[in-house]
């Protein structure tokens, strides 16, 4: 078995089922949502996201035109041979799906404004690398719309104000981002580690399905209390006001230097899209997140 | 809450009777442009050049499309809203200069843009962020495209559309901003959550 024609066909069909079909918790949380929400403009909203996701479906078209910044996360068993090709594979599925899916081609060159035209360039798609004991191969991919991108924000609180400087951060976050992250949106919080660390686990929390919360019991009280206290805010289902800002809050944390807290917080708009797929070493496919409808 | 279906050319004195929070459809012509599109036709317009069409009455879109050619024919994929505060700096005029009476994004525009809204009868209607599909369904012709040398996303994409929307009255043309009252009540809401929170601010 070919390990670079698996991974590029696996890399291909776990692209194209993350930008058309939405995961089942996120659906499950815009439809409650939809039920709960009491400002009539919000409805409206919600009632519009959840017909496009129908539509998305049955046309097999991307859900938001925003086809996003491709990322991938692969878990790679240590004994798993020619992990080497698996970048070039990856890349290669990229082109393809940007040509037959279709995606928007969303890789510009910052110097001279070029689209390279494939959703390909210099570190562009993202691969974020974790080696584990075993035989296989765990591919996850994230793509991320530019309007949430545009609101994550990394800082630094006192270390002496902790985890209530955190909190004060992340209201103040989705305050200033207001309508321009498509709420409802879900938060990815990450403290510790470092400027770069931080934002890095922030933005894999939003990996993690709106069913998990934290398995450490005082973790997951401070999700629900963010959560609670985001919804306060009005901003509402795309910032014309209303309950639902946010859908679900991961947070995840680094040890951190005794004199620096940094804080994270990753945005994503409420077209979250992720899918995971895992190759064996005999060349076996699991996908994890969604059925393979092709 | 009331709604409204409006075909194009739309006239000032339809705009006029649309308030915040009520619904509109459009149906008839919509015309895609941001940041670059907006840019190159103001320019064009201070050369004293054509527009490859005419905009009077019509709605601009801001959207990059994703649109996918079959033989000689465009087909639009997803065209759902981009952010709209990018465009600000350019609306007033660009209201001014060619009557367009919608302009339809996501996330609202701020006080010059409802000043000239409100000076030449415009409205912003606020297309669903991401409900991309659904304003790609109800796009029933590629009519042509223009300014195809900026990029698919930058491109003027010319569409003909068939009750377009919903889209939410969020800046009417008498001075009301839907977004600017939820900004202002969500700051306001910022005291309350600090208590709920512990923080002191």
């Amino acid at each position: 078995m070919e390990v670079s024609k698996i991974v590029e066909n696996v890399a291909f069909n776990i692209l194209k089922q993350a930008v058309i079909y939405l995961p089942d918790d996120v659906k499950q949380a815009l439809k409650k949502a939809y039920t709960e929400e009491t400002s009539e403009t919000g409805k409206t909203q919600l009632k519009a996201i959840l017909d496009n996701i129908e539509l998305a479906e049955k046309y097999q078209a991307p859900v938001c035109q925003d086809t996003g910044t491709i990322i991938f996360y692969v878990k790679a068993g240590s004994g798993v041979k020619d992990l080497d090709k698996v970048e070039a594979a990856v890349i290669s599925a990229v082109k393809r799906a940007t040509k037959e899916v279709p995606l928007r081609p969303n890789a510009v060159d910052p110097f001279t404004g070029k689209n390279s035209g494939d959703n390909t360039g210099r570190s562009i798609p993202v691969l974020n690398w974790e080696i584990v004991p075993g035989n296989s191969l765990e591919l996850t991919v994230m793509t991320k719309g530019g309007g949430s991108e545009n609101v994550c924000l990394g800082g630094m609180v006192v270390p002496g104000e902790g985890i209530k400087g955190l909190k004060k951060f992340v209201v103040d976050a989705v305050v200033k981002a207001g309508a321009q992250p498509c709420p409802p949106n879900i938060l990815g919080i990450a403290m510790g580690g470092g400027a770069d660390v931080s934002m890095k686990l922030a933005k894999k929390a939003l990996l993690k399905p709106l069913t998990e919360h934290n398995p450490d019991p005082e973790i997951a009280k401070l999700e629900k209390e963010i959560l609670e206290a985001t919804n306060m805010t009005g901003i509402g289902p795309m910032g014309l006001g209303g309950k639902t800002t946010v859908l679900g809050v991961h947070i995840d944390y680094a040890h951190r230097h005794p004199a620096s807290f940094p804080v994270a917080v990753a945005f994503n708009c409420w077209a979250s899209r992720r899918s995971t797929a895992r190759i064996s070493v005999d060349g076996t496919v699991e996908y994890l997140t969604h059925k393979l409808l092709w | 809450m009331v709604v409204y279906k409006f075909k194009t050319p739309i006239s000032e004195d339809q705009i006029r009777k649309l308030k915040v929070n009520d619904v509109l459809y459009v149906t008839g012509t919509i015309v895609t442009a941001r940041d670059q599109a907006h840019r190159r036709a103001l320019e064009y317009f201070k050369e004293g050049k054509q527009l490859p069409l005419n905009l009077e009455g019509l709605a601009v879109f801001h959207c990059g499309p994703v649109v996918a050619k079959t033989g000689d024919k465009w087909i639009a994929v997803a065209a759902g809203p981009t952010t709209s505060t990018r465009m600000d700096i350019f609306e007033d005029e660009f209201i001014k200069d060619f009557k367009v009476r919608v302009v339809i994004g996501k996330g609202g525009m701020g006080k010059k843009t409802t000043d000239a809204m409100a000076k030449y009868g415009a409205v912003y209607g606020a297309f669903t962020g991401g409900a991309a599909v659904l304003a790609a369904r109800a796009i029933k012709n590629v009519k042509s495209v223009e300014w195809y040398d900026l990029g698919m996303p930058e491109a003027m994409w010319v569409f003909e559309v068939e009750e377009f929307g919903p889209l939410v009255v969020a800046i009417d043309s008498h001075g009301n901003n839907l977004f600017t009252d939820v900004q202002k009540s969500v700051e306001e809401s910022k005291q309350k959550i600090y208590q709920k929170l512990g923080i002191t601010s």
